[in-house]
């Protein structure tokens, strides 16, 4: 997303910057905050769903075949996920 | 039982939080407001304080909100969703309106309810709207820069409770109990939440939701930015408070206290403590005050409570 995009002129704004959508925060890309990334080895998972529900952002949604995934638009990479799994599925790995 | 435990199949999808909001790296308040609006679902009016939840949640032009939401200032929150409550009353008395079962909920901060807020939030219990109040406790002013506030534990650094020669553990004061304030106006329902025991907080939430009359909720919200821990550890410290008994988990209703968890042995404090750099000036005789107060209080709350 542009910076443009993200910041709107005074001429975009409704009268009275009355906002009109709700939970258009949905478009702003916090992925980019991230230093850490999660990655899955799925073997492990049981699927019990620690991660999805432990994730502050709530980005991690469950895929077709029962497994999860963090939607990296908005992970910020704090690593709750990875610390609360019980089987050790998650690891951080560095952003490069 | 926990074994078992399959969380996708307990809980809604529905993010009424939506993402892209702009709390800091592992957040443990915006994982408590959203396993709170997750519970609460789409038939509500949000009142929420200036705080964390406000600055991250609405910045203008964009709103992670998807549930009819007002913002207010510090002090008023109670004010402000007593009179919505009694607007929609008065609307469906005079026919204007059908009736369609809104619940109204206000939310804030630690400082909102336990120092600015308590007049308003006093006043609303006491004159018994039909609303529930979550506040979410970081035990501090983290949103301004981790400025004290009441809720401050006993110990803790913060900017403006600094360690110095004069003052070596920081907060000089002990946490005030928010919860037995509540209790004290005899309200129906009065509870303590964890982030990191979920599926217990949402049950909370929806049991005071459905309560006639005031519900308190005060959840336990981890910081990492403030209390200086790594941002993996918001959960896990919630959990530890849970532990060694610093914030205990429980419900009063009707005035009748029930252990939602009971310990028979609480974990040493500084399992909690040591993970904090807030904490980390604490000589071992503080350590031992603080866990001589911990004890004490725990007493106390297990003397007063219903064990079923």
């Amino acid at each position: 997303m542009s910076e443009d995009d993200m910041m709107p002129g005074w001429k975009d704004l409704k009268p009275g910057f009355v906002v009109t959508e709700p939970g258009s925060a949905s478009s702003y890309k916090t992925g980019d905050w991230r230093s850490e990334r999660p990655v899955r080895d799925n073997v492990r998972c049981i699927k019990c769903g620690i991660c999805y529900i432990y994730c502050p952002e709530g980005c991690i949604s469950e895929t077709e075949d029962g497994y999860f995934d963090a939607d990296l638009y908005y992970c910020k990479g704090c690593g709750i996920c990875a610390h609360e799994c019980p089987r050790g599925v998650i690891t951080m790995e560095e952003e490069k | 039982m926990e074994e078992s435990l399959f969380i996708p199949r307990e809980v809604t999808t529905d993010e009424n939080f939506a993402p892209g909001h702009r709390a800091c790296i592992g957040c443990g308040e915006a994982l408590a407001v959203r396993l709170v609006c997750k519970a609460l679902g789409k038939n509500v009016i949000i009142v929420t304080a200036t705080g964390c939840i406000e600055i991250i949640s609405s910045l203008l032009p964009k709103t992670s909100w998807r549930v009819p939401w007002i913002h207010t200032i510090f002090e008023n929150v109670g004010a402000v969703v007593s009179g919505i409550e009694s607007a929609y009353k008065a609307r469906i008395r005079k026919g204007k309106i059908p009736p369609k079962g809104v619940k109204f909920v206000g939310f804030a901060g630690d400082g909102g309810t336990s120092d600015i807020g308590l007049q308003a939030l006093s006043g609303a219990m006491e004159r018994g709207h039909d609303f529930l109040y979550v506040c979410f406790d970081n035990e501090a002013y983290m949103n301004t820069g981790i400025q004290r506030s009441s809720a401050t534990p006993y110990g803790a650094w913060t900017t403006t409770a600094p360690v110095g020669k004069k003052r070596p553990q920081g907060q000089m004061t002990w946490k005030k109990n928010m919860p037995d304030i509540a209790v004290a106006h005899r309200i129906p329902y009065v509870a303590t939440a964890s982030p990191a025991y979920p599926l217990d907080l949402m049950d909370k939430v929806r049991k005071g939701l459905d309560m006639e009359g005031p519900a308190y909720i005060h959840v336990f919200s981890p910081c990492p930015t403030g209390w200086r821990c790594r941002t993996d550890m918001a959960v896990e410290l919630a959990r530890l408070a849970v532990e060694t008994g610093i914030f205990p988990l429980y419900e009063v209703i009707n005035g009748e206290y029930h252990l939602s968890i009971d310990l028979p042995e609480l974990k040493p404090v500084r399992e909690y403590l040591k993970h904090q750099g807030r904490f980390k000036h604490l000589s071992d005789d503080m350590l031992e005050e603080i866990q001589t107060r911990v004890e004490e209080d725990y007493k106390r709350l297990r003397a007063k409570a219903v064990l079923d």
